[in-house]
């Protein structure tokens, strides 16, 4: 088991309860009760920790090592799955998978960042951080998607698009550009989870959707606390107050109206309990699928446009009224 | 709107004065490090007379050299609002304040409607000089009532891109603004509305990455900066050097990215040109 800093109350009774166990296989004295009792404050302590996250513990916990990523999920959510590769272009990028696949009975098209489980596929998948390539792979499955009329679900991991001299070259910016312009007007249902970290660009480039949820520890922001706290801060130092400042937790999200919903962990975070992650998340992009099914294409655009066009929030300048008036009565109804 | 209201008085008298470009009796150009008189910058086109430095200037300097005159400033109404109540090393209004009071500006958008040689055309143009020319809920949004604009009078889209990419202060709704005008630009690609994207120096982040590279014609000015991650970050990942010549228009144009770039004096022409030639295509 990793332990993250503050759950240092955790390690030490963990640690507690492994000493214990071996007093109990020495067979000598009944130490059951205490186990008990130990076991009983591991579960408090747990829920005591987990009841109050900061956005920079999040954070942490969106990058746990042991945290699932996008194949785990495919692999426990899909009965069949076939990775396809490459954009036909260029290259196969490793730090986003996807391909055709079924969750009970309803073949989908799932894409997602992919970070590596080790040290050395932490290398070979560019530690989930895509290349222009990446995105254009993700596009021509959701174009595929598209002919065969197969809801899009993308998986979003990834703590940015990678900066690189080649990744400019191939045009990292056009690329996420497109995949924007082209998810807006995907004539197919279109899923996004963020199960990770959701940073910028590299993130909202598989990340337009009809529904866009995210994973109850997971963050989504135009930068990551640490660039945030050398931009503004002009230090490295200021990642702690640079998560709270930026509002990256799901519940923040959810409250600015710009995630659909959160989708719970299992107590401790998804990698105490990955499988258990796993089936939520699958009951989730079901019944999302279901519902998204009903509309037609034309009506999910529409509203997919729309919800997207609500997104900000500004003030007018009053003393400018004459013939803004109409406007500024439409602007009141769009905020509730 | 706090922080708008006790400029109020400032703005008016700012107004006049709305241009980037500088002003003063001389000019040194940073490129070639030569004194000329700012009478013949002027008359340049805020171009150095010595080596063609594009100097940079705004967005009511665009609208002066590409409109016939007179045009109309749209929805200048609209101003940024603090929703996350934003602290770094100062709190976001005060950053709004201090960048209104410096350019007269509300935001780091300006849109504009008039004519081209006598064609109808909507500009929207970034101000690098109000926090970056970073875009938040108000460049969003102005785009995208600019958007409206064209659909309703099916006049072409001319956006010019001037930014250091989203505004952190406005985190996730600066984000969705990126997704915002890119669904908005579909709309004016269904109606078959002519959208030029015209990169200037510097382009980056969330605007390259969203409405600046998906024009029906991207150009750009000769030598800006242009690209998705900052040239200091991708140096201080990759830990080498970057390329002579990396990340500028010339480069972009190289690899496909651009139509082509084009010399701010022959701007108005060739903007004229592509609504004659587009007009004609319809
Ligand atoms: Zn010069």
């Amino acid at each position: 088991m990793v332990f993250l800093e503050f759950e240092k109350p955790l390690e030490e009774l963990y640690e507690q309860l492994d000493k214990i166990r071996e007093v109990e296989k020495g067979g000598v004295v009944d130490v059951s009760t205490t186990i008990k009792e130990l076991e009983n404050k591991i579960r408090n302590t747990r829920k005591d920790i987990y009841s109050n996250l900061t956005g920079w513990q999040r954070v942490l916990l969106s990058r746990h090592p042991e945290r699932p990523y996008t194949l785990y999920y495919i692999e426990q959510m899909c009965r069949k799955f076939i990775e396809l590769h490459g954009d036909r272009n260029f290259k196969d990028d490793k730090a986003i998978v996807g391909g055709i696949g079924n969750i009970d009975g309803q073949t989908m098209v799932i894409i997602g960042h992919q970070k590596g489980v080790n040290t050395k596929m932490r290398q070979y998948r560019n530690f989930g951080m895509a290349n222009p390539e990446g995105y254009r792979k993700a596009l021509r499955l959701m174009k595929m998607a598209e002919r065969f009329n197969l809801p899009v679900v993308t998986l979003i991991d990834t703590m940015g698009a990678y900066p690189g001299i080649e990744a400019e070259e191939r045009g990292q910016a056009e690329a996420i550009a497109r995949n924007l312009f082209e998810m807006a007007k995907l004539k197919v249902p279109v899923v996004c989870i963020v199960i990770g970290e959701g940073a910028s660009g590299g993130a909202i480039g598989i990340g337009l959707g009809d529904r866009v949820y995210m994973l109850e520890n997971t963050w989504y922001s135009v930068i990551s606390p640490e660039s945030c706290s050398s931009i503004l801060w002009r230090s490295w130092d200021y990642k702690e107050q640079a998560a709270e400042a930026l509002k990256l937790t799901a519940e923040d999200m959810m409250s600015m109206g710009l995630v659909d919903g959160i989708i719970k962990e299992p107590l401790g975070g998804a990698h105490s309990a990955p499988e258990e992650m796993a089936k939520t998340l699958k009951k989730h992009i079901k019944k999302t699928v279901a519902e998204l099914k009903e509309l037609s294409n034309e009506e999910r655009i529409a509203q997919r446009i729309d919800k997207y066009a609500n997104m900000g929030e500004f003030d007018y300048y009053e003393e400018e009224v004459a013939e803004e008036t109409d406007k500024k009565d439409k602007s009141k109804k769009k905020k509730k | 709107m706090g922080w708008f209201k006790r400029l109020k008085d400032g703005i008016q008298t700012a107004t006049q004065n709305k241009k980037e470009a500088p002003d003063g009796l001389w000019y040194k150009c940073k490129s070639c490090k030569e004194t000329s008189t700012m009478k013949d910058l002027r008359e340049n086109y805020y171009k150095c007379p010595l080596c063609n430095y594009h100097v940079r200037i705004g967005s009511h300097d665009y609208f002066d050299i590409i409109f016939d005159g007179q045009y109309e400033e749209l929805f200048s109404n609209l101003i940024a609002k603090d929703m996350l109540e934003f602290v770094d090393l100062k709190p976001y209004p005060q950053r709004l304040q201090e960048a209104t009071k410096k350019t007269g500006l509300t935001d780091a958008i300006s849109v504009a409607t008039g004519k081209v040689n006598r064609r109808a055309l909507v500009i929207a143009a970034m101000d690098f000089s109000f926090i970056g020319g970073s875009m938040g809920s108000v460049v969003g949004q102005k785009i995208a009532l600019a958007i409206d604009h064209c659909l309703k009078t099916e006049t072409p889209f001319l956006l010019i891109s001037k930014s250091g990419g989203a505004r952190m202060m406005e985190s996730a709704y600066s984000l969705m603004q990126m997704a915002k005008t890119s669904a908005k630009l579909t709309q004016l690609a269904d109606a078959g509305i002519p959208y030029f994207s015209f990169l200037t120096d510097p382009t980056t982040g969330g605007v390259t990455a969203s409405f600046a590279m998906l024009g029906d014609i991207n150009f750009a000015e000769p030598e800006a900066l242009i690209g998705f991650a900052g040239p200091r970050v991708i140096k201080e990942t990759i830990k080498r050097d970057l390329p002579e010549g990396f990340q500028t228009s010339e480069f972009l144009l190289e690899h496909g990215f651009l139509d082509f770039i084009i010399d701010r004096k022959e701007l108005k022409e060739r903007v004229s040109d592509l609504l004659a030639l587009f007009a004609k295509a319809g």
